[in-house]
């Protein structure tokens, strides 16, 4: 069938006296190992929108709630990495294809995420165009996959009997503190390029924002990405961001949602076992990203191997 | 001192002793530091005093740099900064290509200066470090004037003032490694080279004098860690680049938290050497040697940990013993020697403690039948059998001549046991399968992967760490990265 799924859900949680149906709330839970627990603190924080309306209630992570987290994607990580870039980017392209037949779902909700509303007609424009830009970035990154070794890597021509080849390869398992401010497109800038490499990801979901992110979660569930590679979390950015900074087993954080100041403690935290970081910084994720998030995440690997001989022409050494 | 050969059967030919003349070098008995071009004393007048190794003879007095000298140093590369990033590329090519060359002209009179304050052997400096020292200038000299067709865009632009912190165990190879790149995309620079090894840094500045680079752009300053960290903590400072110990690279990454400064580490190691049950042998063994013993075991990618199949245990060990025998330790001066004198009475004792703690625990030490000079600083190669992941000489950097042996069983085990480690910089890879060597080194958690073969290394190609060995790469187009706004 050709045709497009038409959304035939009422707007959740918006509905008026007249109507005579009473909407299904959807209870939020997390995203970690595969799995959608609820917080293991069984706390929950009230989501509003901008003007202070009830959207839902989200989990309020626990610190053991990110070290599950930390759990399942040093899990995942094996299996990922190892995976060979084009399934990866098949995989990757897979959330955008699922995410697209959810569009009508995720435009509501990033309406309500970042204060537009479902009945102005720019608003709900304004709203579609994020969450195509989102779905453009996952194909985007998909064709990343199996070229960023090319544009990275190399031969190198060294001056005796050897050859060595540089190849990138992912760092490890990644702790993301996701935009706060662009709780959908900039969640997925900053997750998609993460795993494209190979790496797996612990994401902290914009704090006052999370209801986008946690549906990704159902999202990425139904994609083939396995279990594990994203874990979504949500709740108070700065209570779970410390011990995912300081967690010996995480290998790189990324402080796009960090204030000046919670960025500099979480990056004196991440010192403790050399993990990379990304400083936060002004990004405007409606444009086209470049390398940087990519490469941030890979190290280099040089192999070297005697050939025996200084080159083509048959000397030998 | 005559050197020793350490052999336990009489040799069949004795060595004449073949010393390296002093004479083509002439050190000064004192030196200051290199600020805006001219040699200054420290704004406190503090000094310090550089010793060889080898004979614990005082070789010269040096200025040693406080927070004062610091501040004047970076004000100095600030103000050289527009100049020098404003040039065009080619004309900075050029002054790389003169040092380069100058190095080249240089390189005896660098050889014996670098064995005299380091401590190596001159077979070392002279075919190793002064070699890969010119091929860094001329590698990066060629890119200053490429830099839009680095894959970084077109016009990436320089930093601005790089502080960089060296280490002792290869000067003017690690000044190299950081000054030319930083140098060719247009970075100034302001250096602090190990307090147990300044001289060729300071004749390094010499040469920058007779290459006319203009005044500020390289600023040297020797001193202790309490100097290196005025210099990273600097505010005016860009770019902080840092070669040492995994405990400092952490200090700095604390330190560095919350400013915008770029940073690059390249830390300690405890590289996994492993060896096959199909490797050959004679080769392997020399791959170990060079492994460890290089450079007295003081390099952050040695070889420490030797990973040998169970089955050629004991064929491996008996003929790595039997060439470990014949090592000569001795006069570094001495174009014979093999293993010349650690860098510093605090080393020598690092690795003393750490190789007791090594018996302590039940390993068992052994070292060839090898006389220590009675001056100096000297450690007889070593090797540890019986070891077990647990050990603290499986575990910790002893940065020494130091070997751990280890076993293994599948190549499986062989990557768990490597991947082991809160390091990730290096590893060895002995085994005549092809299939293998890719399998394996695609597992293993390390930057720099030698299979059949160990410790090369090259201006072209990528050098550095994964996990705790640091982050960012040094060498190849991955070298400019650092210095550059991508």
């Amino acid at each position: 069938m050709s045709e497009k799924p038409k959304n035939t859900e009422k707007p959740k949680n918006t509905e008026k006296a007249e109507q005579q149906r009473l909407s299904v709330f959807k209870t939020y839970k997390l995203y970690v190992g595969g799995k959608f627990p609820r917080s293991e603190s069984g706390r929950v924080y009230e989501v509003t929108d901008t003007k202070g309306e009830w959207l839902a209630n989200a989990p309020l992570s626990s610190r053991k709630d990110a070290r599950d987290a930390v759990v399942a994607a040093r899990k995942a990580f094996g299996g990922w990495s190892g995976a060979t870039a084009y399934n990866r980017g098949q995989v990757l392209y897979r959330v955008a294809e699922m995410l697209e037949g959810r569009r009508d779902q995720f435009v509501r909700e990033v309406a309500e995420a970042e204060g537009l509303s479902p009945s102005k007609k720019s608003d709900t424009v304004k709203a579609a165009a994020i969450v195509d830009a989102a779905i453009d970035r996952w194909v985007w990154y998909a064709g990343w996959t199996d070229k960023i070794a090319q544009v990275v890597g190399g031969g190198n021509p060294v001056a005796g009997p050897y050859f060595n080849l540089s190849t990138p390869e992912p760092t490890g398992v990644v702790t993301v503190l996701a935009p706060q401010d662009s709780p959908f497109l900039g969640l997925v800038s900053v997750i998609a390029p993460v795993i494209a490499t190979g790496n797996t990801v612990i994401v902290i979901a914009s704090e006052k924002s999370p209801l986008p992110a946690l549906s990704l979660g159902e999202v990425l569930a139904t994609s083939d990405v396995p279990g594990g590679v994203v874990n979504i979390l949500s709740g108070r950015t700065a209570e779970i961001a410390a011990p995912l900074a300081a967690h010996q087993d995480v290998n790189a954080i990324d402080l796009a949602g960090a204030d000046d100041v919670l960025a500099k403690e979480l990056e004196v935290a991440a010192a403790d076992n050399l993990k990379r970081v990304v400083r936060p910084q002004a990004v405007d994720y409606s444009v086209t990203p470049g390398l940087e998030r990519l490469t941030a995440f890979l190290e280099t690997k040089t192999v070297w191997h005697p050939t025996g001989a200084l080159g083509a022409s048959g000397s030998s050494y | 001192m005559a050197s020793t050969p350490a052999s336990t059967s009489a040799s069949a030919f004795e060595y004449a002793p073949a010393p390296e003349s002093r004479s083509v070098v002439d050190i000064a008995p004192s030196y200051g530091l290199f600020i805006d071009g001219e040699f200054t004393e420290a704004a406190d007048g503090r000094v310090f005093k550089t010793v060889s190794p080898a004979t614990e003879e005082v070789l010269s007095e040096i200025a040693q740099a406080g927070e004062a000298d610091v501040d004047l140093a970076v004000a100095a590369a600030r103000r050289a900064f527009g100049t020098w990033s404003a040039l065009p590329g080619s004309e900075r090519a050029k002054y790389l290509f003169r040092i380069a060359r100058i190095i080249q002209e240089r390189s005896r009179e660098l050889a014996v200066l670098e064995t005299l304050d380091n401590g190596k052997p001159i077979k070392e400096t002279r075919d190793a470090d002064l070699p890969l020292v010119a091929a860094h200038f001329f590698y990066y000299a060629g890119w200053a004037d490429k830099l839009d067709h680095a894959g970084f865009g077109a016009n990436p632009r320089p930093l601005g003032v790089a502080g960089q912190v060296i280490p002792w165990n290869f000067p003017l190879l690690m000044l190299a490694w950081k000054i030319a790149p930083a140098l060719a995309t247009g970075n100034t620079v302001v250096l602090k080279p190990a307090e147990t090894t300044p001289l060729s840094a300071l004749f390094f500045a010499d040469i920058c004098r007779q290459a006319g680079l203009p005044k500020g752009v390289v600023n040297i300053l020797p001193g202790y860690g309490d100097t290196g960290a005025a210099l990273v903590g600097h505010p005016d400072v860009n770019k902080v680049a840092f070669t040492g110990s995994t405990a400092v690279g952490k200090a700095i990454a604390r330190q560095v938290a919350g400013t915008r400064k770029k940073v690059t580490l390249e830390l300690g190691g405890k590289g996994a050497n492993i060896v096959f049950d199909d490797a050959p042998i004679d080769q392997a063994v020399e791959g170990i040697v060079s492994g460890i013993f290089f450079n007295q075991g003081q390099v952050c990618c040695a070889g420490s940990r030797l990973l040998v199949q169970e089955s050629i245990q004991d064929e491996l060990l008996d003929s790595l013993k039997r060439r470990l025998a014949t090592l000569r330790l001795g006069d570094p001066l001495d174009k014979n020697t093999d293993i010349g004198a650690i860098n510093s009475a605090e080393q020598l004792s690092r690795i003393t403690t750490l190789v007791e703690q090594g018996e302590a625990e039940g390993a068992e030490r052994w070292s060839p039948a090898c006389e220590l000079p009675s001056a100096g600083y000297w450690f007889a190669p070593t090797l540890f059998t019986n070891v077990t992941q647990a050990h603290t000489i499986a575990r910790d950097e002893i940065f020494g001549p130091v070997l751990s042996v280890l076993t293994f069983r599948t190549p499986d085990e062989a990557v768990a046991k490597a991947n082991n480690s809160q390091y990730g910089l290096s590893a060895g890879i002995w085994t005549e399968k092809g299939s293998r060597i890719l399998a394996v080194a695609n597992k293993l958690r390390a930057g720099v992967v030698w299979s059949n073969t160990f410790n090369k290394f090259d201006p072209t190609s990528p050098f550095g760490g994964y996990k705790e060995s640091g982050f960012g790469r040094e060498g190849g187009r991955h070298g400019l990265e650092a210095y550059l706004d991508v």
